[in-house]
């Protein structure tokens, strides 16, 4: 084209990166990898697979599939690292990190170049959006590593880390997973994307360069099976994953009962909502950057449009003409909007999800731009008329393509937003600020943007709630994934209670009181009709109570439920009010409750007296909790804030320990209500009774109903089902080793968050292990909340 | 005709009946509508999310080689090249009229190989003054004659010899007239008085195209920018503008975001297209190219021309100047090889 030509097109024309210095790296390297493990590359395996360039089809380089051999001595290397990386201190680490934000920032094109050659990403988007994250991450965590001694000194770090990432932000997600983990004394083995590893390789390269002690960052390459390696190796302390719900799910199931720490990033379905108030060309630009951005490979992106009734075909028409000048192409190319998918696999299934919603009748737009003839390219895509029974509502796309539906009021629009298995994300267009941060906290999110989407910090935490996963990465939040209290490797295995010979003794006299369900405030009968025996050291029958079953657990849980909404908006000084009246009618009965300890355990009448109190005094402790364990404004560079909101997790299950039943019971219930969550506890089967008599006392201290339900019975029998509850939040387990396993694998079904004692027991009259920040943590989910702000 | 002027009411000038459009090669003139207030205060604006697109744009798009050449050559014909200084004189006015009629020297219009392709600037743009002596200079070159008007630039001279210094430049020739609003009348929400002096002035602009100065940088806040750019409109703005280029802070590409945000509803409502002039500030060549990327994205190719788009510029010409030539010989190049203007 001429210069005159040009001058009455105005066409862009082409704006190619200069590929060539990423090209001689890969030369040098002959294009063939072998792992980096212990500081060093190993040769190129003799089992090798293909990294190719979606955007051409073009093979990038050769790499080996790491064989069961190879991620030992990967782990054993991390292991060996570990004690001297964990003893440098924070400071020590905090210049390794420092070093590696520098490096990577000193080499932040060619990072991004590979990036975009390896994934089909723009490169406008790996050079201004996944590198300049990689390296605030670094930079971040070398700050936090110079802090973590003073700020966290009870804590240490897991161990050996192994760590699983996806390919839709290739080194962003091992920034995510490699900063905090070393920061915190953690030694990595790492297993990137089998479809995008260069960029992992290449950080490898950075590491030697940095002079990173040999083994402290791992890394393995291969398929999903190396990952199932690294879940499956009984020396790797903790397991990270970001990818697919599908995969999480398996991962949970692998690792339960392993003792191993567990988060989970997955998938998402996350609602856009556009509130009739809103700027709406703001909105329509946020749509792009919500659903557009990286072909919509995003975790988090914004795929369900949810848009106020009156405003949708404005809305929808404004869409479409912004979709006309989305530019899709070589991902090289500076101007390009929309790159390519990462793989013909993705295409397929994107392309099949698509078909079969317009099959079942949704409307689709596109525009008529062609795509470039090669290439895994799919053109960005509107679907109007889902409905949210429709699979394309329900399920995760993972590509370019944007469904939406209408709402009519904020309730609706609440009611929609979380009518998914999914939690991960929200963005919420209005100008209304009493609507957005009324909103906000009603969405079931671990992020919720409001007038912005996709921002992402490393001040911030990022994780979802749900089949979304659970654990947070970024922000303080974060990093205590890499923690875990110092006191944990102290603990025994608990002591199985036997239970005494069946009592020959009948009852004693007087009247005959009966313990049933305590579900929904009420008492009621178990579903089952049968009672099972409390029976004294002795071998005395004390009392009958009900022989709780699936049925009686499922009404529980229907009544935790139901009492969620209200318990959950109560004032914190609200809640404090009733846990401290609890205490206070607890105290009133004290020598009654002391009474039924000796009797069932046949405790000394001191130790039975020192539960009591103990346990009232751990009421108040949480009544005091209620209304101060806050959330944090993160410093992130935005002209506003990130609030990190403290919100109670939902419906928690508790199996109470065997050890100290009064105490036991009320130090897990006790943060639980504190935060706004309501519980289906099972006491202590072997000595229900103190869980039975709290009725009364919960009756008489304004407790309202269904916010603590007690189902007497078989601990794991109960567990079990609460594990397999699709309508269970959390579960809470602290029984046997076996059963901890047990109840981490049934809660892969609905990828429940869980906390287990793995068979090992606490002493819950030491307060630096049975109360505090760590049982608050696991009774709240960290929600972070973006305000930008500024007219 | 000056009693008439002076009386004027605001209900009278509601009735005031417009000049028939005249003509345009391309599309229809804007008339105007009826004042809406409900359209008003409907208007809402988001401004870190406008900040977060404005600063994307430079990002967006590239434009190199040629492409950045053909680009340049563009952005010479949107320019209204300026001269707003108290210490003007014919003489400086007939060499900036003289630098629109040859804005590039003849070897770099050979190098460029541009053949016979008319590379002017939009518009010559001066005070009232003026505008005799560039009418004069620039006569035969089809380049017209832009006149700030209306009390330039805070627009607090009396209502009706606003109106008169309009009427006096249209007489002495110019075709366009770059009015100033009352800035108060936002300030003070008073959107009635706007709509009813923006009116008066386009009844007196006449054939004459009007641009609406709406002085951005005195807002306070890109709301007020949007509302003010929508009255202007409804009251017949044939160009929204952003600056006189006299306030501290000018045209800005969040502000100019919103305003070209503006000129695309009132088209979604009303039909008619309006055009944007960014003033003030914008200087470089690279600067340039972002706006035009923004215009083309937000608006399209229409309003890469210089009936919907301008640039209020007075130094921005040399910056491109050197960058045709640092594209033709592959060195940089030097200001003082340009002729000034």
């Amino acid at each position: 084209m001429t210069l005159t030509d040009i001058f009455e097109t105005m066409e862009y024309g082409t704006a190619p990166e200069d590929a060539k210095a990423a090209q001689s790296w890969l030369d040098i390297r002959n294009s063939r990898f072998g792992l980096f493990i212990d500081g060093a590359f190993t040769k190129p395996g003799k089992s090798r697979f293909n990294s190719t360039n979606p955007a051409t089809g073009k093979v990038l380089g050769s790499l080996t599939q790491a064989s069961k051999a190879d991620v030992n001595t990967a782990v054993a290397a991390a292991r060996r690292a570990q004690k001297g990386w964990a003893a440098l201190g924070g400071p020590g680490r905090a210049r390794h990190l420092y070093a590696l934000a520098r490096l990577i920032q000193k080499h932040a094109r060619l990072f991004a170049v590979l990036e975009t050659l390896d994934n089909g990403k723009p490169i406008r988007e790996a050079r201004d959006a996944d590198i300049p994250l990689v390296i605030r991450h670094f930079y971040h965590h070398a700050g936090w590593a110079q802090l973590i001694d003073r700020e966290f000194p009870d804590h240490e770090p897991h161990g050996v880390a192994g760590q699983i990432i996806p390919w839709n932000f290739p080194l962003l997600m091992l920034a995510w997973k490699v900063a905090p983990a070393l920061a915190t004394g953690n030694t990595v083995v790492l297993k990137p994307a089998e479809y995008t590893s260069l960029t992992a390789l290449l950080f490898a390269d950075i590491c030697a360069q940095a002079s990173l002690p040999a083994g402290v960052v791992n890394i393995v390459t291969g398929t999903g099976t190396v990952g199932a390696m690294i879940a499956d190796h009984p020396d790797v302390d903790k397991i990270a994953f970001t990818g697919s719900t599908r995969v999480g799910r398996l991962l949970r199931e692998q690792t339960a009962g392993s003792g191993k720490a567990l988060t989970l990033e997955l998938g998402g379905k996350s609602p856009f909502i556009v509130f009739d108030d809103c700027d709406l060309d703001s909105a329509v630009e946020g749509i792009v950057d919500a659903i557009w951005f990286n072909q919509g490979q995003v975790c988090c992106a914004g795929s369900r449009l949810l848009v106020h009734e009156a405003l949708a075909e404005r809305t929808y028409s404004k869409i479409r003409a912004r979709m006309k000048t989305l530019r899709v192409g070589d991902p090289l190319d500076k101007s390009i909007d929309v790159g390519a998918l990462v793989d013909p696999v993705q295409h397929t299934r994107v392309a099949d999800m698509v078909n079969q919603g317009i099959a079942d009748g949704a409307e689709m737009f596109r525009t008529d731009t062609a795509l470039p003839e090669n290439g895994c390219y799919y053109p960005p895509t509107l679907l109007t008329g889902v409905e949210a029974s429709d699979t394309l509502a329900q399920e995760e796309i993972f590509g370019p393509v944007l469904v939406s539906m209408t709402f009519r009021t904020p309730d609706e629009a609440v009611q929609l937003a979380n009518n998914t298995r999914y939690g991960l994300a929200a963005s919420v267009w209005t100008e209304n600020i009493n609507l957005a941060l009324g909103i906000a906290p009603r969405l079931r999110a671990g992020v919720v943007w409001i007038n912005c989407t996709n921002q992402f910090d490393a001040a911030a935490g990022f994780g979802g709630v749900r089949e979304s996963g659970f654990g947070r990465e970024g922000g303080r939040e974060g990093l205590t994934e890499y923690l875990r209290p110092r006191y944990l490797k102290s603990l025994k295995p608990v002591t199985a209670t036997k239970p005494p010979a069946s009592g020959a003794d009948p009852l004693s006299g007087g009247i005959d009181r009966t313990a049933k369900m305590y579900i929904g405030g009420k008492q009621t009968r178990s579903d089952s009709g049968y009672s099972l025996p409390v029976i004294s050291p002795k071998g005395a029958l004390i009392a009958h109570v009900g022989h709780g079953n699936r049925k009686d657990i499922r009404n529980a849980v229907e009544a935790a439920t139901a009492a969620v909404p209200g318990w959950a908006k109560a004032s914190g000084h609200t809640r404090a009010q009733i846990l401290y009246y609890i205490g206070e009618n607890l105290d009133a009965r004290a020598t009654e409750f002391a009474d039924r300890l000796r009797a069932m355990t046949g405790a000394s009448a001191r130790a039975a007296r020192t539960e009591v109190t103990t346990s009232i005094d751990r009421l108040f402790t949480y009544a005091a909790w209620a209304d101060k364990y806050d959330g944090q404004v993160h410093s992130v560079p935005i002209r506003g804030v990130a609030m990190a909101m403290k919100e109670p997790v939902g419906v928690i299950g508790i199996a109470c320990p065997d050890a100290s039943p009064l105490l036991g019971l009320i130090s897990l219930v006790a943060p639980a209500i504190a935060m706004g969550n309501t519980v289906i506890a099972l006491p202590c089967p072997a000595h229900p009774l103190s869980a039975t008599d709290l009725y009364q006392v919960f009756d008489t201290s304004d407790l309202p109903g269904g916010v603590v339900n007690i189902v007497t019975g078989p601990r794991d029998e109960l567990s079990k089902t609460l594990a397999d509850h699709l309508g269970v939040d959390a579960l809470w387990y602290h029984g046997s080793a076996e059963g901890s396993a047990m109840a981490e694998a049934h809660s892969s079904g609905n990828l429940k968050r869980t906390w287990v004692n793995h068979g090992l027991a606490r002493d819950w009259n030491n307060p630096a292990m049975s109360e505090g920040t760590e049982f608050l943590g696991h009774a709240t989910e960290v929600k972070n909340i973006w305000v930008p702000y500024g007219e | 005709m000056t009693s008439a002027t002076a009386t004027v009411t605001a209900t009278h000038l509601r009735q005031a009946t417009l000049p028939a459009t005249t003509d345009h090669p391309r599309f229809a003139r804007n008339p105007g509508v009826e004042f809406d207030p409900d359209w008003v205060s409907s208007v809402q604006i988001n401004t870190s999310a406008v900040e977060r697109r404005a600063a994307s744009l430079g990002a967006r798009r590239s434009v190199k080689k040629s492409y950045q050449a053909a680009w340049l050559l563009r952005a010479v014909t949107l320019i209204d090249l300026t001269t707003l200084s108290g210490d003007d004189t014919a003489q400086r006015v007939r060499r900036l009229c003289a630098k629109a009629r040859h804005p590039l020297s003849q070897t770099l219009r050979d190098g460029l190989d541009i053949g016979s392709l008319s590379i002017t600037p939009a518009a010559v743009c001066v005070y009232h003054d003026m505008v005799e002596t560039a009418v004069e200079a620039l006569d035969g070159s089809g380049i017209p004659v832009a006149a700030v008007s209306t009390g330039f630039p805070d627009g607090l001279s009396p209502f009706d010899l606003r109106v008169k210094e309009i009427e006096a430049s249209v007489r002495a020739g110019a075709q366009e007239i770059d009015i100033v609003i009352s800035r108060r009348h936002v300030l003070s929400g008073n959107w009635q008085a706007l709509y009813d002096e923006m009116r008066a002035f386009r009844a007196a602009c006449g054939g004459a195209h009007i641009k609406a100065i709406i002085s951005t940088g005195q807002l306070g806040t890109l709301r007020n920018v949007a509302r003010a750019s929508h009255v202007c409109m409804m009251a017949g703005a044939d160009f929204i503008k952003t600056s006189t280029g006299k306030e501290s802070v000018n045209a800005t590409l969040p502000v100019s975001l919103v305003m070209v945000r503006a000129t695309r509803e009132y088209e979604d409502r009303t039909g008619y297209k309006i055009g944007f002039k960014p003033a003030g500030g914008i200087s470089k060549a690279k600067d340039a190219l972002v706006y035009m990327s923004m215009m083309k994205e937000e608006r399209g190719n229409d309003w890469l021309r210089p009936d919907l788009f301008r640039f209020g510029a007075s130094s921005l010409l040399g910056d491109i100047e050197r960058q045709l030539e640092h594209h033709l010989t592959g060195r940089y190049s030097a200001t003082h090889r340009h002729g000034i203007s």
